[in-house]
């Protein structure tokens, strides 16, 4: 392992920097509110979209940002909303929040914070693509989300933003509010939009369902994430090129990601995408100011539990889609968990994997019954009672849930929670596979493995960092 | 007919592809456009292994079972078979080592947690589970971790066991409940691996429809509380029949074991049932089987009836008929043949009147209208619904308009005076009140947004007595009305029993109607009465007259099954074979003629009606010349009504035809005044689950019948000022009982709902069947 503590960004000012264009109010006490949104520039982009540009104008400039999506595939959107079918109405629009990877936790903060930048964005967008109705679906659990979301949204509609003929133009356009029951597989988009529909939260097989065609109440629907569409009214302002420039060549515009585990600042970070590397990122004072007590890395994950693991090796790439998805990873909805030294990879396995097992929906076999399976083999093993066999048995239910364990991944399950599974495993057992058989050895993690205590208030709802 | 063919072959014959050219393990097959791939390639001979997958519901890609492989632009893509389409040119592969070993996860990864019930299961013998474990398993499981575990067997219904240990998790029986049946009381459960499915809390599997969930898992997870260890698959012989438990006629498979019925099964025909059955269908075969079944003739000896033997009882029948006026009722419980030899009885014996309903039905003339087939009335685009509740009393109809309404194929326009099962599938619902039926319809038919609906294709007008409390004039009336209205729609008439049409074809039917014919018997003016599986008492709607009729006849004669309240004042009691028990065909409602097939031997010494017919005749020197069940049917074929059963037509899953003689509707003169503001206006309307004795000799199905209360609007009960859930007098021309009364909006203002032969008070005291329609009058006691 190369010695990966020395790094010299020890003073400040040495990362890449950018505007503030999501988090730009999180620091205002105000921010979140009618008045103090308006005070500093809200709502401008959108009387500016409805009243000076075409829907085709507002899309021309969405596609000129190259804006990725940032709820996990990182489709751009421009393309995506370009899918719907012409001339069929009604379309609807989706607002994926209901963020519920472990490690992510940037779309409540948005929500939270700056309720009306989203507003505004989803105005934008429904203008953009001529979308009948918005359904804004907010995880069960974010209880001040959906409260100030509430408010922000009957502010709006008390100022015209939202509702009928807003702004005084013919356009009109409302906003649902709907608050999910508590299941991660309901921010997979099909599933959501099951759960909107009244139905149990079961993603749809795409195709044919892929939602730009057949979507909610099998109507043509774009779903969004939260962050997504925050981005709308910077780009209405200041143009799709200067959102473009603000990122690296092959990752456009700022780009939130939230940073936890065994860092000594974890937190959400906005930083220029594409440039920043995951080095500066845990290291910079700015960002996470290092990993704790000055540790080595042992391995991170780069983009959400469903992601591959990365290793010291990778710290120097850029935070940047095609390339993290080069490495044989990828960037997911921008969840960074760092895990140092002392991890037991065994027990840190067992976890994100237990993850999956217990939010699969169960619609499908392989997933339903192979991602227990797989928890409780490496349960198995942890307490002491695993078997030679169990890592090329470990490897075999892995094979029936994602074949050949490629990546990207191909599956036998309905959608990709499945995989997820198999991602921790494929990589845990491949870059330790000694610590797995010393467990099953003698019934123990490997010496210098603990469990080590974070400081206390990091480890819950780890907070913003802007 | 043939002038159809003659157009047809005018037309110039373009030649156009309409298939689609696909690969399936190198073999070039050509695909109906829109199949999907599972079904193209098991038309090609690749039979794809599947579990979720069911032809007639929407498939959800759940099991995983059904990889296949497709060449795409990047190579081949590993896809569920049972939720791709076929298209031109695709190319398919269901053999190589990736889909096998993607096939053999799957199953792995289902027998991981299934129970090792196989010996004692069952499904064992017949479970595609077990079969593909043999075939493709791996064997030994390398699953060494406890298995899960459930409480084994609950009851989901009063008629269905729910095992979740075996359960697959399919979405078969779930997808059925919603997707089918409309009752969406099954469901998934927990999520992950503790995913399962169950009822709501307190809200049972109470669906009529629920058998066809055990049908359908393909598992042993679901099983039936008539079938449950009675036998196993493969000590079962089976047939191909047809279900006469009412006029669908839906195809079923019955099966047997040691010479018992055990088992019906539902039987696929596109034209008919699509493969589902009513609970009541699956299950009556219970009746068959019971020990109350008639099994040696019976004579009267006084006050009693005694065990008499076949030649005293035959001979006391002849002498009976010899001399006097007699009068046949009923035939429409068996097979065309028997209807066919007693018609034929008839004729030689000069007996004129009969009718084979009991003034419960249609005049035979509806018959004779321009008719639809259940597949017409099921694709029309306005369904015109002036009938009884479908769902109660011919449910696999009411399953596929239904089907026809949700699919949007169909707009349901429904007149009624209590809510059906289709009310709420229906694109209009329009309230009526007995004896305003006519003007009801002739003023919805006159609004503009109902003609423009009627304007956008054919139309089929569904047609039955919606009410045993008001004179079958009202429902000719409406009928009149509509086909003045739209004179090119097609009838498809609702009849109630089993064989109505088969029996009224083969000249059962005739001028003296039922009621007529139980007046004359009631003054004194009939000698013999016969009857072929009827029970007046229980089945006419005027209870008192059929009661005065049968007291009256001097020679009351019962074919029957099982002893009647109308059979027990016989002087000879002949026991018939049952359904299962005899060969022949039956005539559904659509005159569609379908095979029906003896399976086991008859009970006791019981004999199929016709045997009786020609046994009858013999000993009054008649000849028939009916030796067999084909000489009748070599007799019928020359008829011009069963001519299309010539080529054995009848034998194939979906029957043939009958060649209905064209007649005209009666003009009826239907009118009825509106009832008095202190009386509510009579609607008296079966249910599934009854008292007739196919229900109430089925262990399993008797306690489904449910207590006769009087079903009231609420505004009604209050300005009446009773409360729901009191006794109060009901009383109408004829009596006057004391019944529980209930609230229930579901029946519209100034009307009051009794159900027909239920438990409980008996709804028929109060009706006079020649009254054109009965008022109650409703009081606090
Ligand atoms: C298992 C699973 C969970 C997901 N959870 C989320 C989520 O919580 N939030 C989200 O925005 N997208 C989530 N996604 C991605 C969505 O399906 C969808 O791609 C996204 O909302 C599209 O928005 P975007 O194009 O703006 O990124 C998830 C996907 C999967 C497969
Ligand atoms: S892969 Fe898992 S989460 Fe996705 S549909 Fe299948 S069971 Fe549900
Ligand atoms: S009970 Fe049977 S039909 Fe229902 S989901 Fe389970 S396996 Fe499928
Ligand atoms: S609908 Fe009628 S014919 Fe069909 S199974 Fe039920 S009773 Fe038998
Ligand atoms: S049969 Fe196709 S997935 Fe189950």
């Amino acid at each position: 392992m190369s010695d990966n503590t020395t790094a010299n960004y020890s003073l400040g000012g040495q990362v890449p920097t950018g505007p503030k264009i999501l988090t730009s109010r999180w620091e205002s006490a105000d921010g979140h509110t009618y008045d103090g949104y308006v005070r500093t520039g809200g709502y401008t982009a959108l009387r500016k979209a409805l009243t000076t540009m075409s829907p085709a104008q507002v899309h021309d400039e969405v596609k000129a940002s190259e804006m990725q999506g940032r709820g996990g595939a990182g489709f751009p959107a421009g393309t995506k909303w370009g899918f719907l079918p012409a001339d069929v109405h009604p379309r609807y629009l989706v607002i994926n929040g209901d963020e519920s990877e472990p490690g992510t936790y940037k779309d409540r903060l948005l929500m939270e914070k700056d309720p009306h930048q989203l507003i505004e964005g989803i105005i934008i967008a429904c203008y953009a693509f001529g979308a009948a109705q918005a359904f804004l679906y907010v995880r069960g659990e974010m209880a001040l989300a959906q409260e100030r979301l509430a408010q922000a949204l009957n502010d709006a509609y008390a100022n015209n933003l939202v509702g009928k003929r807003i702004c005084g133009t013919d356009f009109s356009v409302d906003i649902t509010l709907t608050w999910g029951a508590g299941a991660y597989i309901v921010g997979e988009e099909t599933a959501l939009i099951e759960s909107l529909e009244g139905e149990r939260g079961m993603p749809r097989l795409k195709p044919p369902f892929f939602p730009a065609s057949k979507g909610l109440y099998m109507q043509p629907t774009i779903v969004n994430n939260v962050e997504t569409l925050s981005n709308l009214p910077y780009i209405v302002n200041q143009g799709g090129t200067s959102f473009k420039d603000l990122g690296g060549a092959t990752s456009s515009g700022m780009r939130i990601f939230a940073v936890s585990g065994h860092v000594n600042k974890p937190g959400v970070f906005e930083v220029p995408n594409g440039i920043t590397t995951f080095r500066m990122l845990f290291e910079a004072p700015e960002y996470c100011g290092g990993v704790r007590s000055d540790r080595k890395v042992k391995a991170f994950i780069p983009g959400g539990a469903s992601a591959m693991w990365f290793f010291d090796e990778h710290l120097d790439l850029p935070l940047d889609k095609p390339t993290v998805d080069q490495a044989g990873s990828m960037l997911g909805s921008g969840a960074i968990v760092v895990m140092d030294e002392t991890t037991d990879m065994v027990k840190a396995c067992w976890r994100v994997v237990r993850f999956f097992a217990r939010e699969s929906c169960g619609k499908c076999t392989p997933c339903r019954e192979g991602t227990t399976w797989l928890e409780r083999i490496l349960h198995r093993i942890l307490t002491g009672n695993g078997r030679r066999e169990d890592l090329d048995l470990l490897f075999e239910v892995s094979e029936s849930i994602s074949p050949g364990l490629a990546w990207p991944p191909r599956q036998t399950t309905i959608c990709p929670l499945g995989p997820s599974a198999v991602s921790p495993i494929a990589s845990a057992v491949n870059r330790f596979r000694h610590e797995f058989e010393h467990y099953i050895e003698h019934g123990r993690a490997i010496a210098g493995v603990e469990y080590v205590p974070m400081h206390a208030g990091s480890s819950h709802g780890a907070h913003a960092h802007v | 007919m043939s002038d159809v063919n003659d157009t047809e072959v005018q037309e110039t014959p373009v030649v156009v592809k309409t298939t689609l050219s696909i690969t399936v393990d190198g073999r070039a097959h050509e695909a109906e456009p829109g199949q999907l791939l599972i079904d193209a390639c098991e038309d090609a001979g690749s039979y794809v292994p599947r579990f979720c997958y069911h032809p007639r519901m929407e498939p959800v890609g759940m099991c995983r079972q059904c990889l296949v492989e497709v060449e795409g632009p990047r190579g081949p893509m590993m896809v569920v078979s049972c939720m791709t389409p076929v298209a031109e040119g695709q190319v398919a592969r269901t053999e190589t080592p990736s889909v096998k070993r993607a096939q053999e996860g799957v199953l792995e990864l289902l027998l991981a947690n299934h129970p090792l019930d196989c010996p004692v299961c069952d499904k064992g013998g017949e479970c595609p589970l077990q079969d593909q474990a043999f075939s493709h398993g791996p064997g030994e499981s390398r699953f060494v971790e406890e298995k899960r575990h459930y409480e084994k067997p609950i009851p989901i219904s009063d008629l269905v066991f729910l095992d979740r240990e075996r359960c697959i998790l399919c979405d078969r029986c779930t997808r059925f409940a919603d997707e089918v049946a409309g009752d969406p009381l099954i469901s998934f459960t927990q999520r992950g691996n503790n995913t399962q499915v169950n009822t709501f809390p307190d809200e049972p599997f109470a669906s009529y429809f629920s058998g066809n969930t055990v049908q359908i898992c393909p598992v042993g997870a679901l099983t039936a509380k008539p079938y449950r260890f009675k036998a196993r698959p493969w000590d079962l012989e089976q047939r191909e029949s047809t279900c006469t438990t009412c006029s669908v006629g839906c195809r079923t498979v019955i099966q047997s074991s040691r010479d018992e019925l055990l088992r019906y099964q539902g039987s696929d025909s596109d034209a008919v049932n699509w493969g589902w059955l009513c609970d009541k269908g699956r299950f009556n075969f219970e009746n068959v089987n019971s020990e109350d079944r008639l099994e040696q003739p019976l004579m009267r000896d006084g006050s009693n009836l005694v065990p008499s033997t076949w030649s005293q009882a035959s001979a006391a029948v002849a002498e009976a008929l010899k001399t006097g006026t007699t009068a046949i009722l009923g035939g429409a419980r068996g097979t065309n043949e028997d209807a066919f030899a007693w018609a034929r009885l008839a004729d030689a014996l000069g007996i004129q009147m009969r009718d084979p309903q009991l003034s419960d039905g249609l005049p035979t003339e509806v018959f004779g209208l321009p008719s639809a087939s259940i597949e017409e009335a099921a694709n029309a685009t306005t369904i015109i619904v002036i009938a009884p509740d479908l769902k109660e009393e011919l449910p696999v109809l009411y399953l596929r308009l239904r089907d026809a309404a949700e699919k949007r194929r169909s707009r349901i326009l429904e007149f009624t005076a209590v809510s059906t099962g289709l009310t709420k599938y229906s694109w209009k619902s329009v309230p009526t009140e007995p004896g305003l039926q006519a003007s009801t319809v002739r003023n919805t038919l006159g609004e503009a947004t109902v003609r423009e609906q009627l304007g956008k294709g054919n139309v089929v007008v569904v047609v039955g007595r919606a009410s045993l409390a008001e004179s079958a004039d009202h429902t000719v009336a409406a009928l009149s009305a509509v086909l003045a209205e739209v004179p090119g729609a097609k009838v498809l008439p609702v009849v109630r029993r089993g064989n109505v049409r088969g029996a009224v074809a083969a000249g059962l039917g005739s001028n003296t109607n039922a009621t007529e014919i139980l007046t004359a018997a009631a003054a004194g003016k009939l000698d013999t009465l016969v009857l072929l599986g009827a029970d007046p008492i229980a089945d006419f709607p005027d209870t008192d007259l059929a009661r005065r009729a049968i007291s009256a006849v001097r020679n009351v004669i019962s074919l029957d099954t099982f002893l009647t309240e109308s059979t027990a004042r016989a002087s000879v009691v002949l026991p018939a074979s049952a359904y299962g028990e005899k060969e022949g065909t039956t005539t559904n409602l659509e005159g569609r003629v379908t095979s029906v097939a003896q399976k086991v031997t008859a009970r006791g010494t019981s004999r199929a009606d016709w045997m009786v017919a020609v046994d009858i005749a013999r000993r009054l020197n008649v000849d028939l010349g009916f030796d067999s069940v084909e000489s009748i049917q070599r007799a019928m074929i020359a008829t011009t009504v069963f001519a299309p059963m010539a080529d054995g037509g009848a034998n194939t899953r979906e029957g043939v035809l009958i060649d209905q003689p064209a007649m005209s509707l009666p003009t009826v003169s239907a009118t009825a005044g509106t009832h008095s503001s202190y009386d509510l206006r009579l609607v008296v309307s079966r249910r599934m689950y009854d008292q007739g004795a196919s229900t109430a000799h089925s262990p399993s199905l008797v306690g489904l019948a449910q207590r006769n209360v009087l079903r009231v609007n609420s505004a009604d009960l209050a300005r009446i000022g009773v409360a729901s859930g009191t006794s109060v007098r009901a009383t109408s021309s004829k009596a006057s009982v004391s019944v529980t009364v209930e609230a229930d909006d579901s029946v519209g203002r100034g009307v009051a709902h009794l159900t027909f032969n239920a438990p409980g008070i008996n709804a028929g005291d109060l009706i006079d069947v020649n009254a054109s329609v009965n008022d109650i009058k409703v009081e606090t006691l």
